[in-house]
């Protein structure tokens, strides 16, 4: 498949520049800091131009956003293993029941949002992009399947123990 | 339904991800259930609260600028990949060192064979220097292979050839001759291997060079062409691709 340049770059204006937003974002939740983030979209931008080829319509957005998680996850990989040694889905089922969920909704009611980012940025990294996916970007879970590469049940259980931590973190907080 | 069927059930529901019928059940429960009914509250103004608390971040307007100038005036192959200052002009340098050298070795009219090889391994030594080997690390064929689905428009052969010392350790999409294609990536004790493949044009006759260090072996395979490079010496790689063929 060949393209001119110009063609790519008309492309790129289409199915790339209108997300990069939703690049930044996730990018900037994987890795913690704006300058690592900027690095991160940048590179995620320019390997979706060198990949536009194998773009075969749909959802432009998760398919960015999946070049924007693998290109993060490299990244931690080399700069912050320590990060990716998280808990297994199973392992931290077996660490929380499972089935209890909370309804303090009064903490959440107060919670601003320093406490909301700090809360957030507590999560394994796993969980926490799950929720940004769904919470702040809106996708389904088909979608964030697709982007974080993991079954659909594995979404589902991974949004509930990260609704279930952040909520606790937040009662704790509520109640100092 | 009861309680404990309802729970894991509830997520889904306020996603707006149930079908009906279950949503429909789980509607009929809240009605009766204080419990559940809490929780599901519980989940909404958790979700309102993310979203309504100003938590995502913006792309700063000058990397908008860097991104779509980088696309605008460098060719695809040749975009600079890291915005650090310094190891920007460090690969840079790196890079036209490499092509000067490139240049003063190669003759003038230089072949379509060489200029693969020479693409090849340029790939090769950039996938080992930029960090990027991998968009997939496994060593089982079975997450390889099907991790290309949807990728690319073809399926590499993913074989993994631990027993024979050649273990396969991931793979990524790269870009070769002016496309996507699959790169899958094997290690032989301390030299790795990458295998570029992707769907053959022609039938190519299959080679075996030496160049820059660098061997660079061509086969077709069921109408694929493999281009394997490695700095592993010409007899290992040939023994490489020879189980690769089989």
């Amino acid at each position: 498949m060949h393209m001119s340049a110009t063609d790519s770059q008309a492309q790129f204006e289409q199915v790339v520049v209108p997300h990069l937003d939703a690049a930044y974002n996730l990018a900037r939740w994987l890795a913690g800091n704006d300058h690592d983030a900027e690095d991160i979209a940048q590179e995620a931008s320019l390997r979706a131009f060198r990949f536009l080829s194998g773009f075969r319509g749909g959802n432009s957005r998760s398919w960015l956003l999946t070049i924007v998680r693998n290109t993060a996850y490299t990244w931690l990989k080399q700069n912050r293993p320590q990060t990716l040694v998280s808990v297994s889905d199973e392992e931290w089922l077996d660490m929380e029941d499972s089935t209890t969920l909370t309804s303090q909704s009064s903490a959440l009611h107060h919670a601003d949002r320093d406490v909301l980012r700090a809360a957030l940025e507590e999560l394994p990294v796993e969980f926490r992009e799950v929720l940004i996916l769904r919470e702040l970007e809106g996708l389904s879970y088909k979608e964030i399947a697709e982007v974080a590469d993991a079954p659909i049940g594995t979404v589902m259980s991974r949004l509930a123990r990260a609704r279930k931590q952040l909520q606790d973190y937040l009662a704790k907080k509520g109640e100092k | 339904m009861n309680c404990n069927e309802i729970h894991p059930l509830l997520h889904a529901y306020v996603d707006s991800e149930l079908d009906l019928m279950r949503s429909l059940e789980v509607e009929r429960h809240l009605k009766t259930c204080a419990g559940c009914m809490a929780i599901k509250r519980s989940l909404h103004s958790l979700h309102s609260n993310l979203r309504h608390s100003d938590l995502s971040y913006q792309a700063p307007e000058a990397l908008r600028q860097r991104i779509r100038q980088s696309v605008g005036s460098a060719p695809a192959e040749n975009a600079p990949r890291n915005s650090r200052p310094w190891m920007w002009q460090f690969l840079t340098l790196g890079a036209i060192g490499f092509a000067i050298v490139a240049l003063m070795l190669q003759p003038v009219g230089i072949s379509e064979g060489d200029r693969l090889a020479d693409e090849a391994i340029s790939n090769h030594v950039r996938s080992l220097m930029a960090g990027h080997l991998m968009d997939v690390a496994s060593t089982d064929q079975h997450t390889v292979k099907p991790w290309f689905n949807g990728k690319i428009d073809f399926a590499p052969e993913v074989k993994d050839f631990a027993a024979e010392g050649f273990p396969l350790i991931g793979g990524r999409l790269d870009y070769l001759n002016s496309q996507t294609v699959a790169a899958l990536v094997y290690h032989r004790n301390q030299h790795t291997i990458n295998v570029f493949a992707w769907p053959a044009k022609s039938a190519t006759a299959d080679t075996t060079q030496d160049r820059r260090g660098y061997t660079v072996i061509n086969r077709n395979i069921n109408g694929l062409h493999y281009t394997i490079v490695s700095d592993l010496n010409t007899k290992e790689l040939s023994e490489f691709a020879k189980l690769f063929g089989e």
